[in-house]
């Protein structure tokens, strides 16, 4: 084969790099620039009444949980896990939090109830805490270390063993 | 006296639209004009200035507050950017991989020209008249004719 011949076929090999790079990568998957960057705080009005900030944490691992009541199913097969993982783990300093975005708050008091959080919740009017954290779906969960970083970010339903494994690394230290 | 109260009004009529949380026009298009440089997360391909959803409308919200803060756009950019990456940019930062996609349609072109002028020069060479071989032979043949006709014509 002449060298001319062998060109046609060499030029298709960028191609099929940047289409296989394509196909492999998750289009909705946005990697987020906060990993392994100090949490932003916020001040968040807690369902149950009071307020609290991620300033008056500090120390404390914190799991922090972006839900709605309109996601359905995601974040209906989340919320059991996340009210055994706070029961299981608030006796060792875990502190977890839930944000309910773009909720009307008496849909988001009655998915607490049927889940029966004992956790605090709360709103995010005008959807700031969401956008402060780069927030595009829920659910999204932050694990945030005793540092205040936020250790890992996982967008979409927690899986019990994800949930463990991040959960140690963040209690981690105490 | 009437000129006076008129006068004490001014400054409040232009305090009102602020007042009563009207935005200005102008206000209004420089929200828009860096809305229109955002990528809506939750959408495809659509930009926050045009998207109908829920997050989009808190994000223009946002960027209307900083506006008024007196952030300048490319912090109010450099803000989105810093929470959810370059992704959040409708136009990629030319610098690391994103500069294949900046500089792909110019090579792209250049090999597409330089392809174009080898296969005109192709052809052009094809068509230009040839002039067939001429066989030794017969061109000896030919001069000795002449020769010939030349040695008669003169005797």
């Amino acid at each position: 084969m002449s060298w001319k011949k062998a060109l046609i076929p060499l030029a298709c090999v960028p191609v099929i790099i940047l289409l296989a790079y394509g196909f492999w990568t998750d289009p909705r998957a946005i990697p987020s620039p906060l990993v392994q960057k100090p949490a932003p705080d916020f001040k968040i009005a807690v369902f149950d009444g009071g307020e609290m900030s991620l300033d008056s944490l500090k120390g404390k691992p914190v799991v922090l949980n972006f839900w709605a009541s309109w996601c359905y199913p995601a974040c209906y097969e989340e919320a059991p896990l996340l009210e055994s993982t706070w029961r299981k783990y608030k006796e060792q300093g875990l502190t977890m939090v839930g944000v309910a975005i773009q909720d009307k708050e008496a849909n988001a008091r009655e998915f607490m109830r049927r889940f029966k959080f004992t956790f605090p919740n709360g709103p995010d009017p005008g959807s700031k805490i969401s956008i402060d954290y780069g927030v595009y779906g829920v659910p999204e969960t932050y694990f945030i270390d005793r540092q205040g970083r936020i250790a890992y970010k996982h967008v979409g339903v927690l899986t019990p063993a994800l949930m463990e494994a991040n959960l140690r690394a963040i209690l981690k230290g105490g | 006296m009437v000129l006076m109260g008129l006068a004490a009004m001014i400054p409040l009529a232009l305090l009102l639209p602020s007042a009563v949380g009207l935005a200005s026009p102008d206000l209004e298009d420089r929200v828009r004009e860096i809305a229109s440089e955002l990528r809506c997360v939750v959408c495809q391909n659509l930009s926050v200035a045009d998207s109908p959803s829920d997050l989009a409308k808190e994000m223009r919200n946002l960027v209307r507050e900083l506006v008024q803060q007196g952030k300048t756009p490319e912090e109010i950019k450099a803000y989105f950017q810093s929470r959810y990456g370059d992704f959040v940019l409708l136009e990629p930062p030319k610098r690391g991989f994103n500069l294949v996609v900046w500089g792909l349609p110019f090579v792209a072109l250049a090999v597409g020209a330089c392809g174009v002028y080898l296969v005109a020069k192709r052809w052009t060479k094809r068509r230009e008249p040839t002039t067939p071989p001429v066989d030794p032979g017969l061109l000896e043949r030919v001069r000795r004719e002449l020769r010939e006709r030349e040695g008669s014509g003169r005797s």
